[in-house]
């Protein structure tokens, strides 16, 4: 086997593994055992694709080898023991790929991936088991790509992983094909879980940056897969345009030392049109639903800074309302905070300021306050009480590249104030 | 005569390429897009958007606007050439060329009956 087989092949299996995994699992109703099925099943693709030509479905290619592997097994353990009907049926592989992929373009495979994704979405399962366990099941990726990812040992990995399944086996799967509103609460957690992925690969800095860049990836590919299979979702239009828009200007976010770039000071020429073109047309689309949410919302400010050619051209006014409207749908001091921004850009520091002032005791312990808080009282002039609030930023600094940015920002802010106090004189 | 080439492929699969395959693949599809370029017979070339990204309008009254790509099939169109060719064969010699630097899914061949190149587009 070539190498570009070997590659083409590895391709068509990510590609179909929710699909054929979501299948297994549902006629398994277990996931290690649809977990070794698809692995199986991957094993003999690799044997005999490169002979016989990819098939024309992988993906039912997969599901029904897997479960022939699997069931052989059985059989070989048990023996004797005859086996359901339904399971004898299944010997002509051929004929019976083309009856299965059949059915996997009716009803079934949209709520296989869902439920797949859903699993992955336990509420004791705290946001990095959700994402590493998304990561492995989902993506297919190995225990060493995510433990990479993450920065652990790929044994630490490993346990957590087991971990996380131990407790969803524990809580158990949902089996039943769910109605109206469950199928929008499973796919609400599932958009959560998708923005988590992507969010972990996003704000990673410095040396990590480039390591966890595939996580943005992933994240856009599974926001893609479940708009596909919801195709009339406003929200995840909106999930799939914010990520789209987010990673545009993934060139331009980093200096070549690893610091980062604020967006103002970005080079637009590197962020990816083709990107935006996707992002903006996905937006456009779901606000044709008038049917407004927080995704949405993210996303059309995120438009509003691809759309402006250069930074002055930024419509802060817009941003600023639908700040408010996210405030309405999502009430949270970060939300606030951020909405804070564009009203110093709008209404200057001060109103910009007081709008702040009350979120102090919530956001006390939060890095990105202090340093919102210190930017808006230098261009008050205020320095002294600035460069208080820039320590204790600092203080709260998770990363070194965190504490190297307000850093920045403190020196660009006298830089950038100079000039406009002596105006002001 | 125009035939439009029509590249149809399985989108999820194409979705899974690595950045480095996708510029591959594009690479490879230059070097024949240049040939053809040269030889003056390379009119339009488009890559679309994911279907994710489009919407359908039917024509009945009123047109009904759906989201998503008109047929809801495992191999979508992709994107289309438009290449100055001598006859079918002709045109199948090309779509085997870009074929080879870009294996899987299929093209549709297909005879253009009207053509505006569209001048105001570069």
């Amino acid at each position: 086997m070539s190498e570009t087989d070997a590659a083409w092949i590895d391709a068509a299996l990510t590609s179909a593994r929710p699909q054929a995994v979501g299948a297994l699992l549902r006629y398994f109703r277990n996931l290690d055992t649809a977990e070794e099925a698809f692995q199986n099943a991957c094993l003999r693709a690799l044997k005999t694709w490169p002979q016989n030509g990819p098939p024309r479905d992988p993906a039912a290619w997969l599901i029904m080898v897997g479960r022939n592997v699997a069931i052989d097994e059985v059989r070989r353990a048990r023996k004797q023991e005859p086996l359901p009907e339904d399971d004898q049926a299944i010997s002509d592989l051929d004929d019976a790929e083309g009856a299965l992929a059949e059915r996997l373009d009716g009803s079934h495979y949209r709520d296989d991936i869902l439920r797949l994704m859903f699993i992955c979405c336990h509420p004791d399962l705290p946001a990095t088991q959700q994402i590493a366990l998304a990561l492995r099941i989902v993506s297919g990726l190995t225990v060493k790509q995510i433990a990479r990812a993450f920065l652990v040992s790929d044994a630490a990995m490993e346990q957590r992983i087991t971990r996380a399944k131990a407790k969803i086996a524990e809580a158990g799967v949902p089996f039943e094909a769910p109605g109206a509103v469950e199928r929008s609460e499973r796919l609400a957690a599932v958009a959560a879980m998708i923005y988590l992925i992507f969010n972990e690969g996003y704000s990673a800095s410095g040396d990590t940056a480039e390591i966890r860049k595939p996580l943005c990836e992933e994240a856009i590919r599974l926001a893609r897969l479940l708009l596909r299979l919801f195709q009339s979702e406003p929200e995840i239009m909106g999930l799939a345009a914010l990520l789209l828009l987010q990673h545009a200007r993934s060139a331009a976010r980093f200096a070549a030392d690893g610091s980062l770039i604020l967006l103002e000071d970005q080079d637009r020429s590197l962020w990816s049109r083709t990107m935006i073109a996707e992002g903006l047309a996905l937006i456009d689309k779901a606000m044709r639903h008038r049917r407004s949410g927080p995704y949405q919302i993210q996303a059309a400010i995120a438009a509003l800074h691809a759309r402006a050619a250069t930074p002055e051209e930024t419509d802060w006014t817009q941003i600023d309302l639908l700040y408010g409207a996210l405030e309405l749908v999502q009430p949270s001091p970060v939300v606030t905070l951020n909405r804070a921004v564009a009203v110093s850009k709008v209404r200057g520091a001060e109103a910009a300021l007081a709008l702040i002032e009350p979120l102090a005791p919530k956001l006390a312990n939060y890095f990105h306050f202090y340093g919102v808080r210190g930017a808006f009282l230098m261009q008050l002039g205020r320095n002294d009480e600035a460069r208080i609030a820039f320590d204790r930023a600092i203080a709260l600094a998770n990363t070194s590249a965190e504490a190297a940015h307000i850093r920045m920002h403190l020196d660009r802010l006298i830089r950038d104030s100079q000039p406009k106090d002596s105006k002001a004189k | 005569m125009l035939y439009a080439i029509l590249c149809y492929h399985d989108e999820d699969f194409v979705g899974s390429w690595s950045k480095e395959q996708d510029e591959a693949v594009m690479k490879k599809l230059a070097v024949v897009q240049d040939k053809l370029s040269k030889q003056g017979r390379l009119g339009p070339v488009a890559r679309l958007l994911p279907t994710t990204a489009a919407a359908t309008l039917r024509k009945e009254d009123p047109p009904l606007v759906l989201d998503g790509p008109y047929a809801e099939t495992k191999e979508q169109l992709l994107g289309f050439y438009i290449v100055d060719c001598k006859n079918l064969d002709d045109a199948l010699d090309v779509a085997r060329e870009l074929g080879a630097a870009n294996p899987g899914g299929a093209y549709e061949v297909r005879p253009v009956g009207v053509f505006r190149p569209g001048e105001n587009l570069t």
